[in-house]
């Protein structure tokens, strides 16, 4: 098992926005190891929804044609920090769907770092993110191809609906690309629910919540479609929108 | 039912509404006409209540209500609904799980009893169907993918499940094919012309007008209403075109 044991500061790039402070309190961070096997599939959620801080690292490596589906919902904790790193053997493929939710003082962050390693691997990461009062919300992604690993498709969709205007959103996609033959799209956005949307929805007669809260489920909606625990993340996520509108 | 009293209104600072005033009666049809900028949907959102469309003299009140004082979704649940030129899409919400949240909120806006699922589905497939609407179309996200003519229908249909007291349709005949245009008009008929309800149709043409007989016919221009008659007004401001009509009444 893996321990990282210094306590990084916020010049290590990959702890630039968080709280530090927070993450002290659960320091060290023992790293989740996960092995697929080739031609095998495996999936995993990690619903953070309780108020304490949490910090936690998976590292996964996918053997030749593995597949592996993760899902991440952090709607509670003080400070949650969900870091994953993947390695993707040839045609291996790599799902990642993520949905954070804050208000108040909470930071929230995912970081990722996604190895395409042999040829024709696909992976997909989906990050929404719904922040409130004067939270913090990161979405950390690397992807990296290395040499030889041509035919790679890589796609990362993030993006962040800030509720106030004292919350923070912050994205960083990197792509290091060695690789011939390589389909990388990301698209990357922050911004605010439709105020033209709003007032069609109140039109009809939802209350301002009501349509904040209608928009928004469909908006986290996206992080979770297809996954195995679909109904149950969306439900989880609606309580805590529940509480944060 | 609807009373406008000299009412003025801005968007972005911009003056629009110059002094209109307007009386709407259970039973009753108007059709508002006019140019282009002459402030018709202008009217609209500002009856709706949509933000940026600033009240600044001059009442309205619906069914003994300051209408101005009530949020638009107060509005809605009072009997107010507003058929939009340009339906908004919303991406990942379902006409279905939207439309039944909204009528319950209107219900409950009243003190009335939420309508059970199996309630809810029965009237939007009755209302579907007077529209010719797939029931199937209503399980998609809120006119995602619709075309200008079943965005205008969906309008017809959430009208007709929300079942309103006035309705204020601002050019529900624009992008509508001929045959749409009919079963449209036809709906407005079906759902509004009651003895309890009104109809405040916006339109630039007359053609919506064969199909809804309106009792009275107004047109807008400058920010005020200019002339009223009845649906004989319609059809010579189509022969004779705005332009002539308004300045006779200037001059």
């Amino acid at each position: 098992m893996n321990v990282e044991l210094t306590l990084p500061s916020r010049k290590d790039e990959d702890f630039r926005y968080s709280d530090i402070e927070a993450l002290s309190t659960v320091w060290p961070i023992v790293t989740e190891e996960i092995e697929v096997a080739a031609g095998a599939e495996g999936t995993l959620e990690i619903v953070e929804t309780g108020a304490g801080a949490v910090a936690r690292h998976v590292a996964i490596t996918l053997g030749k044609g593995a597949k592996f589906d993760l899902r991440v919902l952090t709607a509670g904790p003080i400070y949650g920090r969900i870091a994953v790193d993947v390695k993707l053997g040839e045609g291996a493929d790599f799902t990642l769907g993520a949905a954070q939710l804050a208000t108040g003082s909470e930071t929230l962050e995912v970081v990722t770092q996604v190895t395409h390693a042999g040829l024709n691997a696909t992976s997909a990461q989906i990050i929404r993110t719904v922040l409130a009062g004067a939270s913090v919300g990161t979405y950390l992604g690397r992807i990296a191809v290395e040499r030889g690993a041509d035919g790679t498709d890589a796609e990362q969709s993030v993006r962040a609906m800030l509720l106030e205007r004292t919350a923070t959103a912050n994205a960083r996609p990197e792509l290091e690309i060695y690789a011939d033959d390589v389909k990388a799209a990301h698209g990357c956005a922050v911004g605010e629910l439709d105020a033209q949307g709003l007032f069609y929805l109140m039109s009809r007669g939802l209350t301002p919540p009501q349509a904040k809260r209608l928009m928004l489920q469909a908006f986290i909606a996206e992080a979770f479609t297809g996954a195995p625990g679909e109904e149950a993340l969306s439900e989880a996520a609606l309580a805590r929108l529940e509480a944060i509108l | 039912m609807l009373e406008i009293t000299n009412l003025q209104a801005t968007v972005a600072d911009k003056p629009i509404l110059k002094g209109l005033s307007l009386t709407i009666n259970p039973g009753e049809i108007h059709a508002i006409m006019g140019p282009n900028g002459a402030g018709k949907s202008t009217l609209g959102y500002t009856l709706g209540g949509r933000p940026g469309y600033e009240v600044t003299g001059g009442s309205a009140t619906f069914n003994d209500q300051d209408l101005f004082e009530l949020e638009p979704h107060e509005r809605a649940a009072a009997g107010l609904f507003l058929g939009f030129q340009y339906p908004v899409e919303i991406p990942g919400v379902s006409f279905v799980q939207f439309l039944r949240e909204a009528a319950n909120a209107q219900r409950k806006g009243r003190g009335e009893e939420p309508l059970s699922g199996g309630e809810f589905l029965k009237l939007a497939r009755e209302k579907a169907g007077l529209l010719r609407m797939d029931m199937d179309m209503l399980k998609r996200p809120v006119n995602v993918g619709f075309s200008g003519g079943e965005k205008k229908r969906a309008e017809m249909v959430q009208m007709g499940i929300l079942d309103p007291k006035l309705a204020i349709l601002d050019e529900t005949d624009s992008g509508l094919d001929i045959d749409a245009l009919r079963v449209c008009g036809e709906g407005i008929n079906a759902i509004m012309r009651k003895s309890d309800k009104a109809v405040l149709l916006i339109t630039h043409y007359q053609r919506l007008l064969d199909y809804v007989k309106p009792d009275f016919v107004h047109v807008l221009a400058a920010g005020r209403i200019v002339k009223s008659g009845g649906p004989e007004l319609a059809l010579r401001l189509e022969e004779e075109g705005y332009e002539a009509v308004v300045q006779e009444t200037a001059a």
